[in-house]
């Protein structure tokens, strides 16, 4: 099946002699953050074209791969997407695995489902925060916002501490499993933040969406039709805020997904409003899915593999395989070819911010300036992830 | 003799206290925003950062003042004064007590709204003449803001004066000995909203801060300023806040009227002026910002009309209360 082409939206104004503005939004902007530059064309407050400009953070993290073995790379994973690290760890080892064929015990991929889905939650605060403080201005009702999910993302950073020793970039997953074992009374406080953080939600829902200027904010703000958002390749909430059922813990079920219960939230609106809901019922999914994989979690081993000696001991045979995993922004693949020895001989990543940035040339122009940032945070790009 | 120095002795003493307050009302702000979202705030210099604003003063009066290469420069250097002088004109009115101010004028609350309204001026040239694409697109949300919003100002800042049946601000004060404009039944507390948001908006505070917008415009017409120049528009903004904090606690919340000796008059006023002030900020730091045609419906399809309407009835109330003879 070919997907059917669609060019870029292109707006005109009908009336002459208007002078049109070419502006520069970033690199050096604070919603831009130094990695990402829209050259902008305006007539008056209205946007008639945008042109994104990436590769600001580019760090050859495919080529590198080929320099480090299958022990080392994880932990070099975490850093295409640092706000999600857990996801491109998850989808690095699980391609070594297929290749491999190598088994992952029952209580290793709960642990992993555990982790992925505390990462998500951590990795949506940050969404919800950073987005609300780009449509409410760092001096504004946005700070606010911000800092209470910076506050209960900080929770879930504390878990991930006393699991890994890091808060940020992992290296967690290993090939054949997961590198440690939760420490006794991990899974208590771990019960307790999911349900803080379950509560904390609701009282977020509450402030945002009884607030009349977010919800004219993000109601009919950069509408995604789902012939679109099928034709260009975006995945993830943005895929399901458009109407599509699409999500690979149920589509195409790995690491033991299938055992728990969760919804596949769809919205169909397709506008900025759509991708908000989206995601916060995916909070409340994630907390559940955590909270069953703590009920049931087996005991056993936690790794298939035999603990690691030195960084090559991990050999995977020649093979070549694409795996996908359901990353907190979409679909993140990871195209792996091995070729028998402790290093891969290539690598390729499939970001899913990267496919997803492609939506803003055909839902920016039309807007206001002002809607911009809107639809920027709604999409959600992590430019580590986009760059790689 | 006396009567000879006063009116040349009074504005300067007028104008150093209200700089020192401006100054301290940042602190004030910050320590306010600084619990809503369960940090601390400025803690560090002085107990409890008391010293903070100073310390930020003499940082920003040390910093580099850049005057970019493709600047306007007249117009440029000249802004923010022009910005500054209006904001600290509106303080020439004020009666901080009964006959405690710089000059009681017959038409004082005129003279606030119209003075008030004149730095957007000083926003045009800065967002003009710094030659810089934010900077001009805020430049140009600016007028469009101030003209929308100084409209219902003016119109929910004329309900007391009915009410009160003077300009005169003094009077109005004097009128509220008895009851608050604010507890007036219906027409002041809607008045009191209908001032209280036209005010934000005429500030350009958020979550109507659609000139500065940060996430949009960087920092929007100052983006090019530095230093003292930067330090003067902050300083004018603050002024004009509190200002408009002090006409709203003398227009609606009696001035200086309170409980104690008479004395206690101009704290019971600072008091009232912070509580408006501190309303202000709780809205500033709960709303995310609108957008600037979202902005200009608000005001030409709502608060206009409304606040039209509702000088009509207190009008209409007045008049009939007189020949009811209540």
């Amino acid at each position: 099946m070919s997907a059917p082409t669609v060019t870029p939206k292109r707006v005109e104004l009908d009336y002459t002699g208007s002078e049109r503005l070419t502006m520069n939004m970033g690199p050096q902007h604070p919603s831009a953050h130094g990695v990402f530059r829209a050259v902008l064309t305006l007539e008056g407050e209205t946007v008639i074209d945008v042109d994104s400009v990436i590769g600001y953070l580019h760090r050859c993290h495919e080529k590198l791969s080929e320099t480090l073995t299958y022990a080392q790379y994880p932990s070099i994973a975490s850093k295409t997407d640092y706000v999600a690290a857990m996801t491109s760890e998850f989808a690095y080892v699980r391609a070594a695995e297929v290749i491999g064929k190598f088994e992952v015990p029952k209580r290793a991929q709960y642990l992993r489902v555990i982790t992925a889905e505390l990462q998500r939650v951590a990795s949506h605060l940050l969404w919800l925060g950073t987005w609300c403080m780009d449509m409410g201005g760092a001096l504004g009702g946005g700070a606010t916002i911000f800092l209470y999910c910076i506050r209960e993302r900080e929770l879930i950073l504390d878990l991930f501490e006393s699991l890994v020793g890091a808060r940020l970039l992992y290296g967690f997953f290993q090939v054949g499993g997961v590198r440690y074992d939760i420490p006794s009374g991990w899974a208590d406080s771990c019960r307790q933040t999911v349900d803080v953080i379950d509560q904390r939600i609701s009282e977020y829902e509450r402030m945002l969406e009884n607030n009349p200027f977010f919800m004219a904010r993000a109601q009919g703000v950069g509408v995604i039709s789902r012939e679109l958002a099928e034709s260009v390749g975006i995945s993830g909430p943005l895929l399901r805020g458009s109407g599509v059922a699409w999500d690979l813990r149920r589509a195409d079920p790995y690491s033991s997904y299938e055992d728990f219960e969760f919804k596949v939230p769809v919205e169909t609106a397709g506008d900025c409003f759509a991708r908000y809901r989206v995601r916060m019922v995916e909070f409340r999914e994630s907390l559940k899915i955590v909270r069953q994989a703590l009920d049931k979690l087996p005991e056993g081993p936690i790794s298939s593999r035999p603990g690691l000696k030195s960084v090559a001991q991990t050999r995977v045979p020649k093979g070549e395989a694409y795996v996908r995993v359901e990353g907190a922004r979409g679909e993140v693949g990871c195209y792996l070819v091995a070729d028998g020895s402790a290093k891969p001989y290539r690598m390729k990543w499939r970001g899913a911010s990267f496919s997803n940035l492609a939506i803003l040339p055909h839902i920016i122009p039309g807007h206001k300036v002002a809607d911009i940032v809107a639809i920027m945070g709604s999409v959600d790009p992590v430019f580590g992830e986009v760059d790689r | 003799m006396l009567e000879l120095v006063t009116p040349l002795i009074a504005p300067i003493v007028v104008l150093h206290v209200v700089i020192g307050i401006v100054t301290y009302v940042t602190l004030l702000e910050r320590k306010f925003a600084a619990r809503m979202q369960s940090r601390i705030g400025p803690y560090r210099v002085g107990y409890h950062g008391v010293l903070q604003p100073i310390a930020d003063a003499v940082k920003l009066m040390m910093k580099e003042d850049v005057v970019p290469t493709a600047a306007d420069k007249p117009v440029y250097n000249l802004a923010p004064i022009v910005f500054l002088v209006p904001c600290m004109f509106i303080f020439a009115t004020l009666p901080f007590a009964p006959g405690l101010g710089v000059a009681d004028l017959n038409i004082g609350v005129l003279f606030f709204l119209a003075v008030s309204s004149m730095e957007i001026v000083g926003l045009f040239m800065a967002g003009w003449g710094s030659n810089n694409k934010y900077a001009l697109l805020s430049a140009m949300r600016a007028v469009n803001q101030v003209i929308s919003y100084d409209l219902p100002f003016v119109f929910s800042a004329l309900i007391p004066v009915v009410l009160a049946g003077s300009l005169k601000l003094s009077d109005i004060a004097a009128a509220q000995s008895g009851l608050w404009f604010i507890f007036y039944p219906v027409i002041g507390q809607l008045a009191f909203i209908a001032f209280i948001v036209s005010t934000v908006a005429a500030e350009n505070r958020a979550p109507f801060d659609i000139l500065e917008a940060e996430s949009e415009l960087v920092a929007g017409f100052r983006v090019e300023y530095s230093g003292m120049k930067f330090a003067l528009i902050q300083l004018g903004e603050y002024a004009h806040i509190l200002g408009a904090s002090f006409l709203g606690a003398l227009l609606f919340l009696g001035a200086w009227s309170g409980p104690g000796p008479e004395w206690l008059g101009p704290i019971w006023f600072l008091i009232k002026a912070m509580l408006v002030f501190l309303l202000v900020t709780w809205v500033r730091w709960s709303f995310v910002r609108i957008r600037v045609d979202q902005i200009l419906a608000l005001s030409w399809k709502a608060l206009l009309p409304a606040t039209l309407l509702l000088l009509l009835a207190t009008a209409v109330v007045v008049v009939w209360r007189a020949n009811a003879g209540l």
